[in-house]
């Protein structure tokens, strides 16, 4: 049975590879102390902030770093104030 | 309110990371809420072991800097919805670690989870101190070889002395996790056995994890070796010092040693 299993599993090193190489491309460009999508993060919430009051909490934001494309999802919970009247 | 458990050892590279993971994902498997926090600002690597280092937006000297709240820098495990990573800084210096900042995360972690798990970096200095600072509980990982137990044996000197605990008089409920033991090798006598380190340690023992491929494996397709291969000798080993950290009692078994019946029936105490 153990040896079943012995033989019958795919190879893990090739995983290891492909994983060092993604992260280790998306660090060492990292230029200071942020790379482009920690960088990107900050600007978007900033540009929002300039433009209304975001609740901290209300903000949900996720990467996926991966070789070909990587994705930046910012999600923000965008209040609606009912008394305010459209001008 | 949460038990705070500290994974330490002094030495590099004998298993603090790959034990944090493995034990985080084994309480987590019982639905138990837990989280792993990195305290190895700089050289973080617990992402990488739980292989969440794709998904890391803030981290632990973010929360502490004030430039992200907690449930932010918090990652959801993929597999375990019940485990949960905090990641460390990897370009940040260790002097952003405060112990007041810490202080506060720990506090606040400890409100909305069964268990969190602090992944000690290797050496006495700040991140250390700082990982121990609020433990109820420590994990000492040791190999069987000399240098290591000299390490193990100073830091418990610190968690009996550096601790939240010490200075408030009471003492620190300690366990040694006795990673990489290579049982033919202790058998033929190239290697310390088990109760040689306990001997010198003197600290009551909570599992052994025989040294394994599948720990290697495990790290090179990013999954805890207790969730990516269960029946594995390590992972076994694992799951059976989770449930001692539970409070069980559970003989400890040498992995590869044969046992009798009444070897069995009177086997190690556990921790």
């Amino acid at each position: 049975m153990k040896l079943l299993r012995f033989f019958s599993r795919p190879q893990s090193a090739p995983a290891a590879r492909e994983r060092l190489q993604v992260l280790l491309a998306h660090e060492r460009v990292a230029v200071g102390d942020s790379d482009l999508l920690t960088k990107l993060r900050d600007e978007i919430l900033r540009a929002i902030s300039k433009h209304m009051q975001i609740d901290d909490e209300r903000v949900t934001i996720r990467m996926e770093r991966g070789a070909q494309v990587s994705t930046l999802a910012v999600d923000i919970e965008i209040p609606f104030d009912k008394d305010k009247k459209a001008a | 309110m949460g038990k705070v458990i500290v994974v330490t050892s002094g030495k590099g590279g004998v298993g603090k990371t790959t034990s944090s993971a493995a034990l985080g994902a084994a309480l987590a498997r019982n639905g138990e809420k837990v989280v792993v926090v990195d305290f190895d600002v700089g050289l973080r690597n617990l992402d990488l072991i739980m292989g969440a280092e794709r998904r890391v937006v803030y981290d632990l000297i973010n929360v502490i800097q004030g430039e992200a709240k907690l449930a932010q820098a918090l990652i959801r495990d993929k597999r375990l919805e019940t485990l949960y990573l905090l990641p460390a800084s990897q370009t940040r210096d260790k002097d952003n670690l405060t112990a007041e900042g810490v202080e506060t995360v720990i506090a606040a972690l400890k409100q909305s989870f069964d268990w969190v798990i602090c992944d000690s970096p290797a050496g006495i200095e700040r991140g250390a101190t700082l990982a121990m600072r609020h433990a109820d509980v420590a994990i000492v990982v040791t190999n069987p070889e000399v240098s290591s137990v000299r390490d193990s044996d100073r830091i418990i000197g610190l968690l009996d002395s550096k601790t939240l605990m010490a200075e408030q008089g009471e003492r620190m409920e300690k366990h040694l996790l006795l990673t990489r033991y290579d049982p033919a090798r202790a058998e033929r006598g190239d290697m310390l056995k088990v109760d040689d380190v306990l001997e010198i340690l003197s600290i009551p023992l909570l599992g052994i994890v025989p040294e394994s491929m599948d720990v290697l494996r495990a790290s090179n397709v990013g999954s805890p070796v207790t969730l990516s291969d269960e029946r594995s000798a390590p992972a076994i080993a694992y799951f059976d010092a989770a449930r001692r950290l539970r409070g069980e009692l559970l003989p400890v078994t040498i992995p590869g040693e044969k046992r009798g019946f009444f070897g069995k029936l009177f086997g190690r105490k556990a921790a």
